[in-house]
């Protein structure tokens, strides 16, 4: 097992590789997005995005609100975007070196409703939940960083997202990444939540205990309050990524190359913003495109088309030389079933395959609607069994075993020899899957279902995280009061 | 004064040590130590000791078998001095141990093997491809307390019953029961042929072996 960190499982130094896309086919779906930017352009309804983009010599309609952009501005402005940089942790050893050699799982979001772990009835979400969620996450090895799971909806809506951070910065030391921040207001409390919790302004740059999504609106468009609160998170050095989940048949074309271009052109025209702005911050690609259903048009979460996207979005990031923040797990699936085992393992086995940097995200169901915590540990052992595929097969005279092969010979068994024991621990050990003989299993007829969600409680009851300081839990609700007025 | 040379014995054990472990037996015969007492309070502790392990999941299925192995060979070991001093070990019964006919699988017969032995049974294993006659002339011989049989193919499971009905023609069967594995068995298969008892794996077969001759 790799442990990069305290308590963090990441895949490092993989064995297994998959080109999805040749050189060529990547410098294609580039030059189709530079030219959607040059021709059609780019939706930025944010008065400080556009004055950017004027400032610097791009065609701006003030009037649509939409940017046309040179390639040459594109490219040299992503150029000096960071491909190396770090998501620190409370705890410096739960840092997280986004070093293009790492895969980091994180939970998904943002749900609206829940699974009580108790009662197992359907709910809608609350801050408690979040509190919950980040608890189980900050036991759990294979979950890297937090990203707000569910909204906490008894919370008033304006200063939401705010009370998220604050909670998973009081109940785990791990890094903490919200998509819920997105507008000019927030993002500022928030900005100084972080600098609170990391012991300053400068602190913060150095040590971003934070970082922030912001959502594209798909076709070539963005909202103005996510514009603003992105770059002023990009002012701060926290790193800040957009995300397109651009949809073949509705917000994208049918082809999945054409889907891929409309989302490329929304991130890299964002992206390239913000280091416009804001020269050398950190910044990251963010994806999660899929494609609408057929019949109903409905948003899907799962697919081929999503296991493809998920191994495509790498290249893309690669080639621009930005971590990649993508979109795994989050099954379409109603409850935790055959459909969430199939998606769930394929997108995150493809996302993992090509290396995407950081994976969203485990635990809801229906689309990343409802919250399940029986499907947050199973999706950790996918990511676990992925994890251990990734390693590969290790070639060496001792992996060989010609003196094992040669001491057994014909008709003989292994489970006695010396080399057994020596690399036995190298197999995989499931914690979900049902190995038991038939009437074990006839006699209880449980399963991984049951066993996720004893682990859960389990966790729940005995899991103590290091909460925040107390004084600057205080702070931290001061800072949100201010806005509540 | 033998405190240390059983600890040791445990020890040969829990390492699966069965060079260590044939080493110390011989020790033991030669410093006068009695067999049973070698057995009982040195290699039977280890083997408790990595089963509790195993119960735990603490220790995996090899651990257990190369433990089981070196059990095997100290108590092979010790064997000898227990004939010249006229003792014998008590087993817990004595299991007559085969692939039925026309079957050649072997390493989930062995494996029962090797964890009843492990147990405390007295295992005679004739291997594969044995035909009934011979399992009977056996269990006969031994006066076997069980007769276990494993078969992994549908055509071979048949074989199964032939023995049983062997058994209950000599009029055998009540003294000697039988149980039977596979992959192709299952508890249905078992109770239609009158088997007294059926296991999925060798970890069970233990259980129902005890069950058998009545010791928990």
């Amino acid at each position: 097992m790799k442990v990069v960190s305290k308590n963090i499982k990441s895949i490092t130094n993989p064995k297994l590789k998959l080109n999805v896309f040749t050189p060529e086919e990547i410098g294609r779906i580039h030059d189709a997005t530079l030219h959607i930017i040059e021709n059609v352009g780019v939706r930025f309804p944010s008065k400080r995005a556009l004055e950017i983009f004027e400032a610097n010599g791009a065609v701006v309609d003030h009037e649509t609100m939409i940017v046309k952009v040179k390639p040459q501005l594109i490219e040299e402005a992503l150029r000096k975007a960071p491909p190396i940089y770090l998501l620190a942790a409370r705890y410096p050893d739960q840092d997280l070196p986004l070093d293009g050699n790492h895969v980091y799982v994180g939970t998904d979001g943002c749900g609206v409703e829940v699974l009580d772990l108790h009662t197992g009835s359907r709910r809608t979400s609350c801050l408690q939940d979040v509190v919950d969620i980040v608890r189980v996450a900050d036991a759990l090895e294979e979950v890297a960083f937090h990203w707000i799971a569910v909204s906490a909806q008894d919370k008033p809506a304006e200063t939401r997202g705010l009370h998220e951070v604050k909670a998973a910065w009081e109940n785990s030391t791990k890094h903490v990444q919200t998509e819920s921040i997105y507008n000019e207001r927030e993002a500022r409390a928030v900005i100084e939540m972080a600098s609170a919790v990391a012991g300053g302004k400068e602190a913060l740059r150095k040590r971003p205990v934070l970082s922030l999504m912001q959502c594209s609106t798909s076709p070539l468009g963005h909202e103005g309050g996510s514009l603003d609160a992105a770059l002023l998170a990009a002012e701060a050095g926290i790193p800040t990524g957009f995300m397109t989940m651009a949809a073949c048949l509705t917000t994208g074309p049918a082809t999945m190359a054409g889907t891929l271009t409309v989302g490329n052109a929304e991130v890299i025209a964002a992206t390239a913003m913000l280091q416009l702005a804001h020269p050398g911050a950190p910044v990251f690609y963010a994806a999660a495109q899929t494609a609408s259903d057929l019949r109903s048009g409905a948003y899907t979460g799962g697919g081929p088309e999503d296991f493809l996207f998920g191994a495509a979005t790498n290249a893309l990031a690669d080639f621009y030389n930005i971590p990649l923040s993508m979109g795994s797990f989050a099954t379409g699936a109603k409850e935790p079933n055959w459909q969430a085992g199939v998606e769930n393992s394929l997108s995150t086995f493809m996302a993992c395959v090509v290396m995407s940097d950081m994976l969203l995200g485990i635990g809801l169901l229906h689309g990343s609607r409802i919250w399940s915590f029986a499907q947050m540990l199973m999706d950790c052992e996918i990511f676990s069994i992925v994890h251990q595929m990734m390693q590969g097969i290790v070639i060496e005279d001792e992996t060989l075993a010609i003196e094992a092969i040669t001491a057994v010979g014909p008709g003989g068994n292994f489970l006695a020899h010396e080399h057994t024991r020596k690399y036995m621990r190298e197999v995989f050990l499931p914690q979900f899957m049902d190995r038991r003989p038939y009437s074990q299993w006839e006699s209880r007829k449980d399963g991984a279902h049951d066993w996720a969600l004893e682990k859960a409680r389990h966790i729940l009851k005995t899991h103590q995280p290091d909460t925040l300081d107390p004084k600057l839990s205080l702070e931290l609700g001061r800072i949100i009061a201010s806005l509540e007025g | 004064m033998s405190t240390e040379l059983f600890e040791r014995m445990a020890q040969s054990i829990i390492d699966g040590d069965a060079d260590a472990a044939v080493a110390l037996a011989q020790q033991a015969i030669d410093t006068g130590v009695d067999p049973l007492e070698a057995i009982s309070k040195g290699f039977v502790i280890g083997v408790n000791r990595v089963g509790e392990d195993f119960a735990q999941e603490k220790a995996f299925l090899p651990e257990l078998v190369i433990a089981g192995e070196a059990m095997k060979a100290a108590v092979a070991a010790l064997e000898p001095e227990m004939q010249k001093r006229g003792t014998e070990r008590q087993v817990h019964g004595r299991v007559v141990l085969a692939t039925v006919e026309g079957d050649i699988h072997e390493i989930g017969k062995s494996l029962v093997g090797t964890m009843l032995s492990a147990s405390g049974f007295q295992v005679f294993d004739l291997g594969v491809d044995v035909p009934a006659v011979k399992i009977l002339e056996k269990a006969h011989q031994v006066n076997a307390d069980i007769v276990a049989l494993s078969a992994l193919l549908t055509t071979t499971m048949v074989r199964q019953e032939e023995v049983i009905k062997a058994l209950d023609k000599e009029g055998l069967h009540s003294q000697m029961k039988v149980m039977v594995g596979g992959a192709p068995v299952t508890r249905e298969w078992a109770k239609k042929i009158g088997a007294d008892g059926y296991s999925e794996d060798a970890i069970g077969a233990v259980k129902v072996a005890k069950q058998i001759v009545g010791v928990s």
